[in-house]
């Protein structure tokens, strides 16, 4: 097999194949990061547009007329409120929370950590990418199609999603490619997983036994099989959907639907097995989002508390136990859908159970710190911030997974809040504590700490400000998915969605902060050396960035686990993973 | 900075990738086989057809291949020891690699057969849920085929460059592909003719 | 190791600082839930008395286990900061055992507790069968309107023909009065009214996409799903007018899809039948 690693020394390469169509995993995971920088903007505009319109909604925004021709003038009608929320809520799942914890960082740091030169496969590693590139920009095209951007929400519910274009606007194309891009989005996912399960399984280093594999690539190691499940679902589903809207099929939409007064040319079809296939895939894409932030947090907290993770091996068993549960609970997004009322009560047992191993992850983590000798880096901060906004939308979880409650909540704005505070903060949190901790590995210099300290501190307040409230909504009844409150019994929830507004625009306002710190750190923060934090894992073994083949000709050699801290080694109060030198027993005093 | 022995010691990647490839195509066949028995049993308006004749002729084409390209490696061990293929011996196996593609093609060719089959029958995409089962299922398990043949190129390739150890890992990763698709093939037809 | 006193010491200061929000935002969030500014609207069912014992006994385990957690991760932030001293790490007492018993016993225990509690309200309201005598009407749900129907003096619905649909002509239901006398009585009407203490059933019909039912005071939501007649049941105990609202998205006028709910006595009731069926 041809090894484009193979020799030390870099081949001349065109900029084309150095810059664009890199082979090298270092590249492409800091492509992904950038793909889902851009993402991320894009997705939190979005998302400033629509909490303005909830907060004013008869005021013109300035300049989103000239940008946008669906919304002329800078108002935004109730349609091109939907597709707001439709695009913001698609571009953050699968291009930010899927693209950059587990495809970006996963990238980069995967291969070093089990002390590899590349990838299993470079050249899909490569096409991957760029496949999830094409997505994006089948997606955003998206905005600009005749009939408007589609609004069916990031869920696609058939038949509103499936009819075409008499179910109103954005049911034309722009619908079309939403769906077309999420399928193309499949296949750089599925190219993706199948890279990092062949390498983590072929490629460890010498030594770098399963149980010594760091926890961070433990969990994108375990996400990468449950994408490639959930990913061949969703792709085959997204297929049916495509042929109910182009060829004429009926897998989707029923006999009889009578929409903008026109019998439908369809029969017989089943809306509920778009939602099953949907949710089977929709379940665990939540925590194919959330675990590469478990073991990132995994990874960061023993080196930020200068101990050893509590129970390392039952930490790893919760992984895995979520991995499998993921794939029993997904009728508890439908609790409400017309399916058979049993079957609501056994996924519900299954959606409270699966809080077990994700209770005592917390705990592990919580119990970590006690004892600890912890520097609060900016990293650290978001690992701790991190276990505070999982505490907090993990409980509100408990409510939704009981059917009876769910009747009340389920369409409400306490579900926004909760998976917001579960999988996207969360989530967020997680990419963060990556960026500032990953950061000096992957520019080769520091972030700006201080930079850093404020930009934690005031989007720690801003979330809980934009995202507690929207419990209290939910409990009154306010529902989602609605461009304005007409009824009656909403339109006392304006002032509370007025503070949310202020709040999510200041909690934008402050992420400038990291940008600028992103940007100025890349050229001109200070130059880093191969360990700042003291961490134990091979990535921190080779230079800060690392070279073309990842360590400068020679492949490390694995004595320890990833967990050595609190011990006098001979660096400091750790051991690296590839130091020969004898194990130790944490000198800890037991409490 | 890999030396020849790192080379030889090196885990077959392409054959592990291969085996997830499997479990991938594996699960979004299951995906569309709940999908056409949740649909069957959700309306009464599922239309019965006799499955086009041609698909018998081609699942023995499917499954003759199987064994052609097993025949290729020669049926026997591989001498690990081995560093260049003789060149006799990688013309006979270049020659079983290209009847197995022949016969892939024979069965795409088939395929195509019984698609105008039953388009001339009036059965059609959407003319109902069985017949858009059917073209969706064939129209997906040709595309992995093709997927099967380009892989068998690359062996034919691999073979004519005779290193002899490149050349048993391509075949290794690109057979085990090939007899996944003629099982899979084996699947479809025996879930095709049952339901539809 | 120049870099490796990042966050020490003089880092300590940013700890307290989280520590002190955590606390904060715990106590804050909790005492708002607790004042019930924002709760439920007065429950006017029958089984609302389950769901709302359900979400009490939730709010109060869960917000226990918040203000817990919240409060133990603030303490530890706080306490074990690496101030520079000589202290040594600790290990949590026992390790990674006691959390786990703790997690299987208290999130179990809990789980145990809600699924009971919980599954007999959820099983009252969609899995036992409806009172035989109950009211039964016709729902449609299309974009982006609600439509009741009831089935007149004769006690029977006249059959829906989807191709009969007409909006102008206001053959919302598609019914078949020349050819089918079950349809010729059958009252239509905009708002849902219903006489107290009776028990309901709504059997729901989507005209185009999917739509839903939801009632915040009656604590019932439910999907309608095209091609699909779904039942639904309640009893509503208190004479109110209030607002039907649609929960699931079904195009741009979703935010504006509603009906009245008035729920009068049977009197009030009989006379507004009497009254829709002379017209």
């Amino acid at each position: 097999m041809s090894n484009p690693h193979s020799s030390h020394d870099v081949p001349q390469q065109s900029f084309l194949r150095k810059y664009v169509f890199s082979l090298d995993h270092k590249v492409i995971g800091r492509q992904y990061l950038d793909l889902s920088l851009v993402a991320v903007t894009t997705g939190m505009i979005l998302s400033w547009l629509m909490r303005l319109h909830l907060g004013w909604p008869t005021k013109a925004i300035p300049f989103l007329g000239a940008i946008s021709p669906e919304a002329a003038g800078g108002i935004i009608t109730p349609e091109y409120y939907l597709s707001l929320m439709t695009m913001h809520g698609t571009i953050m799942v699968f291009f930010v929370l899927t693209t950059a914890p587990f495809a970006g960082f996963g990238n980069f740091i995967l291969p070093l950590q089990i002390g590899a030169e590349d990838m299993a496969f470079p050249r899909f590693n490569m096409m991957s990418f760029w496949v999830t590139f094409v997505a994006f920009v089948v997606l955003l095209a998206a905005f600009f199609v005749p009939e408007g951007p589609p609004l069916s929400g990031w869920t696609a519910y058939a038949p509103l999603s499936a009819v075409g274009k008499d179910a109103g606007p954005g049911q034309g194309w722009g619908q079309t490619l939403w769906v077309i891009s999420i399928a193309i989005f499949c296949i750089a996912q599925l190219l993706g997983s199948l890279n990092f399960i062949a390498t983590t399984l072929d490629l460890r280093t010498k030594g770098m036994t399963l149980a010594r594999m760091p926890f961070s690539t433990w969990a994108w190691f375990i996400t990468s099989v449950i994408g490639l499940i959930a990913f061949s679902v969703l792709l085959p589903a997204c297929i049916l959907l495509l042929l109910d809207r182009v060829a004429g099929t009926s897998f989707f939409i029923p006999s009889g639907l009578v929409i903008s007064d026109r019998l439908q040319p369809h029969s017989g079809g089943s809306p509920l097995l778009w939602q099953h296939l949907f949710w089977f895939f929709g379940h665990p894409e939540v925590y194919i989002a959330i675990l590469p932030g478990f073991g990132i947090i995994s990874q960061i907290l023993p080196a930020v508390a200068r101990k050893p993770l509590l129970g390392p091996r039952v930490f790893i068993g919760c992984l895995i136990a979520i991995a499998f549960l993921s794939y029993t609970v997904w009728g508890h997004h439908m609790f409400m859908s017309g399916m058979n009322p049993f079957s609501a009560t056994v996924f519900s047992v299954p959606t409270l159970i699966i809080t077990i191993p994700a209770a005592i992850a917390t705990l592990l983590w919580i119990g970590t710190l006690y004892g600890a000798r912890l520097r609060f880096t900016t990293a650290a901060l978001f690992c701790l911030g991190f276990i505070s906004v999982f505490v907090s939308g993990g409980l509100s979880g408990f409510f939704l997974a009981q059917p009876a409650i769910d009747s009340y909540l389920h369409g409400t704005y306490f579900v926004v809040g909760h998976f917001h505070f579960v999988m996207g903060v969360a989530a967020m949190f997680g990419i963060f504590a990556a960026t500032y901790f990953w950061f000096p590995k992957i520019y080769g210099r520091m972030m700006n700490e201080t930079l850093g300290k404020w930009h934690f501190i005031l989007t720690f307040v801003g979330v809980y400000c934009i995202f507690m409230p929207m419990h209290y909504l939910g409990l009154s009844g306010n529902v989602r998915r609605y461009s304005s409150f007409t009824v009656d019994y909403m339109k006392g929830s304006v002032p509370l969605h007025r503070f949310i507004t202020v709040a999510a625009l200041f909690t934008g306002a402050v992420q400038l902060i990291f940008f600028y710190n992103l940007f100025r750190s890349r050229f001109r923060g200070q130059v880093a050396t191969e360990n700042p934090w003291e961490a134990t894992s091979l990535e921190w073994t080779t230079s800060s960035p690392p070279p073309h083949d990842n360590f400068g000709g020679r492949l490390p050699v694995v004595y320890h686990g990833p967990n050595e801290y609190g011990v006098a080694g001979k660096d400091g109060d750790y051991i690296m993973q590839d130091s020969p030198e004898p194990e130790q027993r944490a000198s800890v005093s037991i409490a | 900075m890999m030396n020849s022995m790192a080379i030889e010691s090196r885990p077959e990647t392409a054959r592990t990738g291969v085996w997830i490839g499997i479990a991938t195509i594996s699960m979004s066949f299951a995906a569309y086989t709940s999908a056409l028995i949740v649909r069957q049993g959700a309306n009464p308006d599922w239309v019965h057809f006799k499955v086009p004749p041609v698909l018998y002729f081609n699942t023995l084409v499917v499954l003759a291949s199987s064994v052609t390209l097993y025949l290729a490696a020669g049926g026997g061990p591989q001498d690990p020891q081995l560093v260049e293929l003789p060149a006799t011996r990688a013309r006979r196996e270049i020659k079983w690699i290209y009847l197995t593609l022949g016969l892939g093609l024979l069965f795409l060719l088939g395929q195509i057969i019984a698609w105008r089959d039953l388009s001339s029958q009036g059965i059609t995409l959407a003319s109902s849920p069985s017949s858009s089962f059917f073209y969706l299922l064939t129209a997906a398990h040709g595309l992995h085929l093709l997927g099967g043949l380009g892989g068998l190129l690359f062996v034919a390739h691999r073979i004519a460059r005779r290193s002899a150890s490149q050349a048993l890992r391509a075949y290794r990763a690109a057979s085990l592909y090939w007899h996944f698709m003629a099982a899979l093939w084996v699947y479809v037809f025996v879930l095709l003719a049952v339901r539809i | 190791m120049v870099t490796s006193s990042i966050g020490r010491h003089e880092g300590t200061i940013v700890g307290r600082i989280f520590a002190i929000l955590v606390t904060i935002i715990t106590l804050v969030s909790t005492a708002i839930f607790l004042s019930r500014i924002w709760w439920l609207p007065p429950d006017i069912s029958q089984l609302g008395v389950g769901i709302d014992h359900a979400m009490n006994e939730t709010m109060v385990s869960t917000g226990v286990l918040f203000v817990l957690a919240q409060l133990v991760l603030a303490f530890f932030v706080w306490r074990f900061a690496d101030t520079n001293d000589q202290r040594k790490i600790k290990t949590f007492p026992g390790g990674a055992i006691p959390m786990v018993v703790v997690a299987i016993i208290l999130v179990g225990a809990e789980i145990l507790a809600l699924t009971l509690v919980g599954s007999k309200v959820w099983a009252s309201i969609y899995v036992e069968k409806p009172d035989p005598n109950s009211l039964t009407i016709d729902v449609q749900a299309e974009q982006f309107a609600y439509y009741f129907r009831y089935p007149g003096p004769d006690g029977k619905f006249g059959a829906i023909h989807p191709d009969l649909i007409d909006e102008s002509s206001g053959n919302f239901f598609g019914l078949d009065p020349a050819n089918d006398t079950s349809a010729r009585d059958d009252i239509v009407s905009a708002s849902l009214v219903i006489p107290v203490n009776r028990p309901i059933q709504l059997r729901l019909h989507a005209k185009d996409v999917s739509h839903a039912f939801y009632v915040p005071e009656l604590r019932i939501q439910q999907d309608f799903v095209p091609g699909l007649v779904i039942p639904l049941h309640f009893t509503a105990t208190r004479t109110a007018k209030t607002e039907i609202v649609c929960t699931q998205l079904c195009g741009l006028g979703h935010y504006n899809m509603r009906a009245y709910l008035e729920v009068r006595t049977d009197a009030d009731f009989q006379k507004w039948l009497n009254e829709q069926s002379s017209q």
